[in-house]
């Protein structure tokens, strides 16, 4: 449908955008870490399985660790150094997983290793499916999946649309806004690669209307030869979840409990498509990631390209964190994940690191009111899901009833329904318990 | 990172919320009841004073006492409020105190602490009080002292301060409301008088542009759906103005209509009430033609001259029903009868 002559989905919430900070500064470069802490899972898969022993030295861009089968990918030293051990690591996700502990040479002109180049001219589909699982590309949105897994399409599946997702509807993160306005090439090289793999006959990058210099730059530079267009769009969360670009863009529909593969489109990030440009043609891996740091409590906010590893706790102190500094999370407000400890890594799933003071953390702790039916949530949900009756059942336990009569599996935590709920009902949180649970009957029987 | 003691929060997404909370929409919808409130006072003097104040105080008063809620008291949400404040604006000036204070207590306990409390009552709870009043004193409930009374700052009417359990006496001019002077002598009002509220009728229901002033606030700070008053007050002049095209002489015109009675604070403070409406667009568009069409069908067909509360309690009865039968398509499932 479209809104005032631009593209969009139905539905979806307002949020403050909280870019602007940001928006303008051009990546810069990270220092490395005095040590740097490689999880061997920072993807949706199995882990990968490590390639080096404690006491050995690498080089920046080595591969450290191989895919453990399809549903995994390759991880590379992010700089050189000595591996110092390889122990447990505390994640985002509250567990202990696997790490490779990396300490960096301080004098080392830290050059990356170059590996097999995947050249797009002369590689099959085949090759270069294979070459993106080593070079350990996953979705660099967020969600950190496979992006290899993606683009094994089936038999009997096809694309004929392919789609450059450049929507960033997250407020305060500007990485992909920057990537596209500073990686124009790598992404031009990227979206050929994926072209090649999909068969697509034609890919759109979807742009939100907030950042027309990146439409605008992308369009001055398209090549006669790419077929590809850039489609600008009206500005509303969550537009970057793939199910919602599709829409937007093309007007279909994701079938419920389906793939954009069942509707002929294949989404796939800008940032992630940008990496695929840069590091195939020279064999290279994922050992660094823009990331922006932003939010009240940062005190030189920016897009930084930051080394895979890097403790949380380095890169506050680096950028320097107010005295009242109360909340930290990974990604965006309306759906990072907050820190539980300051231990844990940035990974390839990290697109931003977003701080609060007791200020804005304060703004959340509200008073928890029965709800109303004002049916704010109805009108927010992507989904069309009714969050309302949803929140009714899952604080009687009836999670099995969510499933069933509400359809709780189609929700995928956007997020909005907390956001507008004026009774302050943790909605999502208690979607995400309920999900669980259905999840883990769903295995036992 | 200089405070070494400092503690992270973990808390689930989303990190931000949009400001909106139940207790600052509630606070709202009483300030934009106002004007409308002032204007009762200026029109009927004393007693409309002390029959707003008995009206708010008997349903905070039994809310308070009667409202369950883990989190303690539930006046801080300022729903009991609005119920009182809407309940007494209903009333006709000069109602027995004693008669107010049952409805008050009856309303809060019946219509909504017996439903389960905030968002759990099917009915407005303000129109179950009125409702209570309507059926156990049809007498004082349709006796109308007339407003802009000379003494009526330092006077009351004699019906107000009745004893407990014994029937009013009025012993001043009432005048019959438009809708009645309409339906039982055929008198039209002037359309100028019926706008401003120089009429008889219910405290707060007689200044129709003042209710439409804070309504339209409650609807530029989005705390008020503008879709069911504009669809109830379309529907009433849709279906009175065709009624009255087709014969002049026995239907009124569709803006004595429009700006008599309870019309105005009905549809835009009651059937606007978050809990007894629907949720999904659709079910809105529905209710709002079903409680705009019974207040035509019962103020022309009906034995009383006025139909909007019950119309609008019939509204909040078929509410849940209404989104069940209109919910709208999951996003992704086929459509409907392709499987």
């Amino acid at each position: 449908m479209k809104l005032l002559g631009l593209k969009t989905f139905r539905h979806g919430v307002h949020p403050p955008e909280s870019k602007s900070a940001t928006s303008g500064l051009a990546i810069r470069q990270f220092p490395f870490a005095p040590v740097l802490v490689i999880p061997l899972v920072q993807h949706m898969g199995r882990p990968s399985i490590a390639e080096v022993q404690e006491g050995q030295e690498v080089t920046r861009g080595q591969r450290i660790a191989r895919a453990d089968g399809f549903m995994s990918v390759s991880m590379h030293a992010p700089a050189s150094g000595i591996v110092r051990r390889i122990a447990l690591t505390p994640s985002i996700s509250g567990r202990m997983v696997p790490g490779v502990f990396l300490e960096p040479y301080p004098g080392s002109t830290q050059e990356i290793a170059d590996g097999t180049p995947c050249p797009l001219e002369t590689a099959t589909a085949e090759q270069i499916v294979a070459a993106i699982q080593d070079a350990g590309i996953v979705g660099l949105g967020g969600a950190a999946f496979p992006t290899h897994v993606k683009l094994a399409i089936p038999e009997g599946k096809s694309v004929d649309t392919l789609i450059i997702n450049g929507v960033e509807c997250e407020p305060y993160l500007t990485t992909d806004h920057r990537v596209m306005l500073e990686q124009r090439d790598d992404l031009f090289m990227g979206i050929r690669y994926l072209l090649k793999v999909t068969g697509a006959a034609r890919a759109i990058v979807g742009i939100e209307a907030n950042k027309p210099d990146a439409a605008e730059h992308l369009r001055a530079g398209l090549p006669d030869d790419l077929p590809a267009t850039v489609e600008v769009l009206s500005v509303k969360y969550p537009q970057g979840a793939e199910k919602m670009l599709i829409t937007a863009l093309l007007g279909r529909e994701v079938p419920s409990g389906g793939l954009p593969l069942d509707v002929h489109a294949l989404c796939v990030n800008v940032a992630t498509t940008a990496e695929i440009g840069r590091l195939l043609p020279r064999g290279r891996g994922i050992q660094e990631r823009v990331i922006t740091v932003s939010g009240p409590a940062v005190e030189r906010k920016g897009n930084y390209r930051i080394p895979i590893g890097t403790p949380l706790r380095f890169l506050l102190e680096e950028v320097g964190v107010a005295d009242d500094v109360n909340r930290v999370f990974l990604g965006g407000p309306m759906m990072g994940a907050a820190a539980s400890t300051l231990d844990i890594p940035i990974t390839k799933g990290t697109s931003g690191v977003v701080a609060f003071t007791d200020r804005e953390a304060a703004s959340t702790h509200r008073h928890v009111y029965p709800c109303i039916r004002c049916g704010y949530c109805l009108d927010a949900c992507p989904i069309f899901l009714d969050p309302s009756q949803l929140g009714i059942l899952a604080l009687n336990g009836e999670h099995g009833r969510m499933a069933e009569e509400q359809h709780l599996m189609d929700c995928f935590e956007c997020g909005c329904c907390s956001f507008v709920c004026p009774s302050h009902i943790p909605l999502v949180q208690q979607f995400r318990i309920a999900k669980r649970t259905v999840r883990k009957a769903k295995s036992a029987s | 990172m200089s405070r070494s003691t400092s503690t992270l929060e973990i808390r689930t997404s989303p990190h931000i919320l949009s400001g909106h909370s139940v207790d600052t929409i509630m606070f709202n919808v009483v300030l934009a009841l106002l004007p409308t409130t002032i204007f009762a006072i200026y029109a009927f003097g004393l007693a409309a004073v002390l029959t707003l104040a008995t009206a708010v105080g008997s349903c905070l008063l039994t809310e308070r006492l009667t409202g369950t809620s883990p989190q303690g008291s539930t006046l801080g949400d300022w729903s009991v409020t609005i119920t009182g404040l809407l309940y007494g604006l209903t009333l006709p000036p000069g109602l027995p105190l004693w008669m107010v204070a049952v409805g008050g207590v009856f309303g809060v306990f019946v219509g909504k602490t017996l439903f389960g409390g905030l968002g759990l009552n099917t009915f407005n709870p303000a129109l179950i009080g009125r409702a209570f009043l309507q059926a156990a004193f049809p007498g004082a409930m349709t006796s109308w002292v007339a407003g802009f009374a000379p003494g009526r700052f330092v006077s009351l009417p004699s019906s107000t301060l009745t004893p407990p359990l014994s029937q009013p006496i009025y012993d001043g001019i009432t005048g019959a409301t438009p809708l009645a002077a309409w339906k039982f002598e055929r008198v039209a009002t002037g359309s100028g008088e019926l706008a401003l509220g120089f009429v008889s009728g219910s405290l707060g229901e007689t200044s129709s542009l003042l209710i439409l002033l804070g309504g339209l606030y409650l609807i530029a700070r989005n705390m008020m759906s503008w879709k069911i008053p504009l669809t109830i007050l379309t529907t009433v002049v849709a279906f009175s103005g065709a009624l009255h095209l087709i014969d002049s002489e026995r239907y009124a015109t569709p803006w004595l209509m429009l700006f008599s009675g309870g019309l105005m604070l009905g549809a835009l403070f009651m059937a606007t009430d978050m809990v007894g409406s629907p949720m999904t667009a659709k079910g809105t568009l529905i209710y709002s033609v079903v409680i705009g069409s019974l207040v035509v069908v019962i103020r022309t067909w009906g034995g009383m001259p006025e139909g909007v509360m019950y119309a609008i309690l019939l509204g909040n009865a078929l509410s849940p029903q209404i989104d069940r039968w209109v919910r709208p398509k999951l996003y992704g499932a086929p459509l409907r009868g392709r499987g």
